[in-house]
């Protein structure tokens, strides 16, 4: 759905965009993730044609943006740094005047349109009102609502949870789930590793402009090889499974084992009480992190 | 997007407001007069006021000379200043252009808007400066359906009315230079403020230099060089060489400046 090649992107001295090679396919929820000015939001531009890439190719639906942005675009939703809408016009107008401005929207249904945006996300009651009284979680809504006006096969959203409460975000990621499972491929950039953990099947991280993990999420959190156990008796625990300790903190051991099952058979035949066992997984977080060994504070794109 | 534009400027406050104060100014001044009395000597003063005092129906052509040189080029400048950098500061440019609306039917269909505008502002002071004419100064004194051309001679109220109406035309036509101009500094700059600062710094320094006579060899291309010429409308016959210039010379602006707006626009990486 998304294919970039060696996509780079320079604004004047500053290097935002370094290379990079994007992959989503189609049915993906995928999570691009880099930390603030790492480039995130200067790549949606370019896939969008909003930024013209200085060199590189962007493929988008299976056709080259931003030179077929006219039939690509009108297939794709987006959220692009936080919505906008016009404040002393309500909800609905503005919907309505977006949906006239696209040109290839019929005028007959719009209102059906327009109204069943705003029921997807849950804005039907403050529809009527002006968007200038709005909170943030509301615009937010209203921006989604404009992003599924044209029913989209691929949502591009940039950090759609801003703003929203708990309750908010539970709503918006149930919506975009029953989206992706009636065939919506999503691409979402972010920079809460929760938020993608629970939401994305596939994961690119962004550090300084350069791709530096682009792989599924189960891949990503594979079992380590690792086994963790919490035991009160970790002393006889080390002293039995000798050099297989790899890490000791207290009564959690981190010990190389394949299979769990095997060394809780193990401890327990020695009787060694045991807490909790379970296969090591990475985190989200530590594959990020171990893959930007980066400097934070160091920014080069412009805010 | 030319509908969806237009709609926008009806339904926009800021509008409405623009348009009341441009109409504040003549109704103060026919208020003014009627109160007083005294008008300005013949050849003195805006265009036109010395003969308001005798026909109020001819108060929409003194308004127009009242409110062009200043306040008219102030709206205009200030509604397409903000034609595209205000849309790049509430953020509406970049979903207007991935809905996809193409950036040369943006910049059109802002065109149109800016005209539509302008338009809109003529006419309303027109109107209105007829009806506060005809109430607060009267109508005319002799019943005689004439008006006395600046030349001398008469016109019939047909001709008044057919000649008003291409007068506010051409008052329209006069701010689309600047209107140009500043379309063109929207979309170089992100702030609207900037943009509309940029273009009347530029018409007043075209006002300054047609005071000054070592500018002489500028003068037939200051944009405001021409502005007045709506006044040849009311001479017998028309005297057609300054408006024909004027117009001329407005189209040149626009083109130059539409130019240099799509060339700029075209290109832009939109980082709003």
């Amino acid at each position: 759905m998304i294919r970039t090649h060696a996509l780079t992107k320079r604004f004047g001295p500053v290097l935002a965009v370094d290379r990079v090679d994007l992959d989503v396919r189609e049915g993906d929820v995928y999570g691009f993730l880099g930390a603030n000015g790492s480039g995130k939001t200067t790549t949606v531009r370019m896939l969008l044609g909003l930024v013209l890439a200085t060199s590189g190719t962007v493929e988008v639906l299976g056709e080259p943006m931003p030179r077929a942005g006219r039939t690509v675009l009108p297939q794709v939703g987006t959220l692009v740094e936080g919505p906008a809408a016009y404040g002393h016009l309500t909800g609905r107008a503005n919907l309505a005047l977006l949906d006239a401005a696209g040109g290839r929207s019929g005028r007959r249904d719009r209102a059906r349109r327009v109204a069943e945006a705003l029921e997807l996300v849950g804005m039907d009651v403050a529809a009527d009102r002006r968007v200038r009284g709005y909170s943030l979680g509301m615009r937010q809504r209203l921006g989604l609502a404009a992003a599924l006006l044209q029913r989209p096969r691929l949502l591009v959203l940039d950090e759609p949870t801003n703003g929203l409460d708990p309750q908010g975000i539970r709503e918006m990621r149930e919506l975009l789930l029953r989206l992706n499972a009636e065939g919506t491929t999503i691409f979402l950039s972010s920079h809460l590793l929760a938020e993608v953990e629970q939401l994305c099947s596939r994961v690119g991280v962004l550090d300084r402009g350069r791709l530096v993990v682009q792989d599924d999420l189960a891949t990503l959190r594979a079992p380590t090889g690792r086994t963790v156990v919490r035991t009160p008796d970790a002393a006889a625990a080390v002293t039995l499974l000798d050099g297989r300790v790899e890490h000791r903190d207290g009564q959690r051991l981190v010990v190389r084992a394949q299979d769990p099952a095997d060394l809780n058979a193990t401890l327990v035949e020695a009787g060694i009480r045991v807490h909790e066992l379970g296969p090591e997984r990475h985190g989200l977080e530590q594959v990020v992190l171990a893959a930007t060994t980066g400097h934070p504070g160091e920014s080069r794109e412009p805010a | 997007m030319i509908a969806v534009e237009l709609r926008k400027l009806l339904r926009r406050p800021r509008t409405w407001w623009t348009i009341a104060l441009l109409n504040a100014l003549p109704t103060l001044v026919a208020v003014l007069l009627a109160i007083t009395d005294v008008g300005p000597q013949p050849g003195e003063g805006p265009a036109f006021l010395s003969a308001v005092l005798t026909d109020g129906t001819l108060f929409p052509l003194a308004a127009l000379a009242i409110v062009l040189p200043l306040f008219m080029p102030v709206a205009v400048a200030l509604y397409a200043g903000e034609a595209v950098a205000g849309e790049a500061q509430t953020g509406t440019l970049r979903y207007l252009l991935v809905r996809p609306v193409g950036r040369t039917r943006v910049l059109v269909a802002k065109l149109v808007g800016i005209m539509a505008f302008v338009l809109l502002a003529v006419a309303v002071v027109a109107a209105v400066a007829y009806v506060v004419g005809l109430l607060v100064l009267g109508g005319r004194e002799d019943t005689a359906a004439t008006v006395t051309a600046i030349s001398g001679s008469t016109l019939t109220t047909s001709e008044v009315v057919q000649r008003t109406l291409l007068a506010v035309l051409y008052v329209a036509l006069s701010m689309l230079g600047v209107a140009a101009l500043a379309l063109f500094l929207s979309t170089v700059s992100d702030s609207s403020l900037a943009a509309a600062f940029g273009a009347l710094a530029f018409l007043v320094a075209s006002t300054v230099l047609l005071t000054l006579d070592a500018a002489q060899a500028l003068h037939p291309y200051l944009p405001t060089r021409y502005w007045l010429a709506f006044v040849d409308l009311f001479r017998d016959p028309i005297l057609w060489r300054d408006l024909v210039r004027g117009v001329a010379l407005q189209g040149v602006y626009v083109l130059v400046f539409l130019g240099a707006a799509w060339a700029n626009f075209g290109t832009k990486d939109i980082t709003s």
